[in-house]
């Protein structure tokens, strides 16, 4: 009589993907597992807030001539893009900071590296999942109002008068996903506990901001406003929207320091995401 | 490929950790079948595994892998490589099905063939009952399991396990080694088992590769290893008052000599040579022989040779 484990393994006859996909496998499960998470749906639904909000105020100066002061702008479009600014950094917490670390804290980086795949796929298919929930609570939705503007007026007036919206709404909301999405990858990857990303990732963006804040209010010169990576973000998309800079900062000064720490980012991912750890 | 041909081809292959080297001018090959890689903590086992991964760049020499280069084809080599990790390793908040069926999507199966061989894996390695358990709960000995689980998942033709009985008790330990030699012996899997245990790559394996500080120690088939060039003697002793000095003398006159235990040795006597010699040595040291017996080779002695063990 033959052991029961004999009926228990066969060998694979079927066919295999080639290679290259198993960043979108890595994408799709993680996805699929914030989707499974209730207070990540809350999360999700507070954030499309200002988005009924904004809807509401297209309907009004649609339809109640009383409202009419109310009507779309581009910069309505671009405020609504900041106002996400600070769910952008709850998601970017949330999702981003246990990607690389959790993985760290599980040894798990030695089985996705003894898989057939790349470190770049492993990295895109994390850099994948932030990306989407960071699009989904700006670039999504603001598109959205686009398409409700539209419906709303009954004509594409608004839109053919204003052609470069889209491009602009997508590119900005891409800059500003890309940015986070990469710079929360790496301090990611640079712990074990998500926890402490969290609180880095935090640390960084406000003690930036307080950082320029204080040099703001000891000499009253916005040209400081570089050392802040969300008035970085501001001036890209102001520019982006084509609408006058709200610091003195020149642009390319904060495209500069953007992508610097895009690079940073990614010079880091580079050196932690390894299958051996070496210390040297 | 041939049955029979090597499944791994290492030529001069150096790895180095900084200033440190942990592989140094590796040149052997890997024999088809069940091959035990032996050697102490710290010789260089994990290290070569993990080159031949391709997940450390050896800073000299050429690997290959079921045919494929290493360096140039990296990919195609874990495609068809199943590799069990020393250290505890699990993707985090998943159960055991969904953990394996995801290694199964990663290494290219098709999400339904995944999922279906993660069910046969997890019977397989005897995880079955806790299939939908959340990893983290899991005992030493299931880590060690479905470890061995995401290995197979994708059915490779060439296993990297890399000390497998890690903390696990005795029936689970016995457990593991009966599924490496079923699957090197029945269901045609290639097997590299690196342990720095010996009973476990005697059990297991045909073949060993004995390495120390990163270099081969000895190599070939154990039964051949274990081929007495000489002959071997179990002996106890009495009456000196420095029983190194014994060893050393015995040592000295060309005996391989390892104590085992306080007065208990097992000396290696080269050529034809006998008991005679051991005799005559105890007398001009004044050590009463208690106890001479003939004896039989183990790995352990190939292994306390090649690797200069006391």
């Amino acid at each position: 009589m033959s052991p029961i484990h004999d009926q228990g393994y066969r060998r694979y006859p079927g066919e295999r993907s080639p290679h290259g996909r198993a960043w979108a496998v890595i994408a799709a499960a993680g996805l699929r597992g914030f989707f499974r998470r209730r207070e990540f749906l809350g999360l999700l639904l507070v954030s499309l807030f200002p988005f009924f909000v904004r809807v509401v105020q297209i309907y009004a100066a649609a339809n109640l001539p009383q409202a009419a002061f109310l009507r779309p702008s581009p910069e309505m479009f671009r405020d609504f893009l900041r106002q996400q600014d600070i769910f952008v950094f709850f998601i970017a917490v949330y999702v981003g900071s246990g990607l690389i670390a959790n993985d760290r804290r599980a040894n798990a980086l030695q089985l996705y590296l003894s898989k057939p795949l790349t470190r770049a796929e492993y990295v895109f298919g994390k850099l994948a999942i932030l990306l989407a929930f960071l699009l989904l609570v700006t670039w999504v939705p603001a598109t959205v109002l686009l398409l409700v503007q539209i419906v709303f007026a009954g004509n594409f007036t608004f839109v053919a008068d204003h052609l470069y919206l889209l491009p602009a709404i997508t590119l900005s909301s891409l800059v500003q996903a890309l940015t986070v999405s990469v710079s929360m990858l790496a301090l990611s990857s640079l712990s074990n506990s998500s926890r402490y990303v969290g609180i880095l990732f935090a640390g960084l963006v406000f003690f930036s901001q307080a950082l320029y804040g204080v040099l703001y209010a000891v000499t009253r010169d916005t040209s400081w406003s570089w050392m802040s990576f969300s008035a970085n973000v501001s001036q890209i998309m102001a520019l982006i929207f084509r609408m006058p800079s709200p610091y003195a900062t020149p642009w390319p000064v904060s495209l500069g320091v953007m992508v610097g720490v895009i690079a940073a980012a990614v010079l880091v991912l580079e050196r932690r995401v390894r299958g051996v750890e070496v210390v040297a | 490929m041939a049955d029979r041909d090597p499944v791994v081809v290492l030529d001069a292959v150096t790895v180095r950790y900084g200033a440190a080297a942990a592989l140094q001018d590796v040149t052997t090959s890997f024999a088809a079948g069940a091959v035990g890689l032996l050697g102490p903590n710290g010789a260089g086992k994990s290290t070569l595994l993990k080159a031949l991964l391709g997940l450390v760049v050896p800073t000299h020499g050429r690997m290959r892998v079921l045919g494929f280069d290493v360096a140039a084809a990296p990919l195609q080599v874990r495609a068809r490589v199943g590799y069990m990790p020393e250290n505890d390793a699990y993707i985090p908040g998943l159960n055991a099905v969904s953990f394996v069926a995801y290694c199964g999507r990663l290494a290219g199966l098709p999400r339904v063939d995944a999922m279906r061989r993660a069910h046969e894996v997890l019977f397989y390695v005897g995880l079955g009952e806790a299939r939908y358990r959340n990893i983290e709960t899991y005992s030493t000995g299931m880590k060690q399991r479905i470890k061995l689980a995401q290995a197979l998942v994708h059915d490779p033709d060439l296993l990297f396990l890399d000390e497998p009985t890690n903390g696990m008790d005795p029936k689970g330990r016995d457990e593991m080694l009966e599924l490496v030699r079923d699957l090197a012996r029945r269901k045609g899997v290639n097997v590299i088992v690196s342990s720095h245990l010996l009973p476990d790559v005697e059990l297991t394996c045909e073949a060993v590769i004995v390495m120390d500080k990163g270099r081969i120690a000895t190599e070939g088939s154990i039964d051949g290893l274990k081929q007495p060039r000489g002959r071997l003697f179990e002996l106890r002793v009495k009456g000196s008052h420095d029983p190194e000095a014994f060893i050393r003398r015995l040592r000295a006159a060309g005996l391989e000599c390892h104590a085992t235990d306080e007065d208990l040795m097992r000396v290696f006597v080269p050529g034809e040579g006998g008991g005679r010699e051991i005799f005559a040595i105890a007398a001009a040291e004044g050590v009463q022989v208690r106890h001479l017996r003939p004896s039989v080779p183990t790995l352990e002695d190939v292994f306390a040779r090649a690797v200069g063990e006391p």
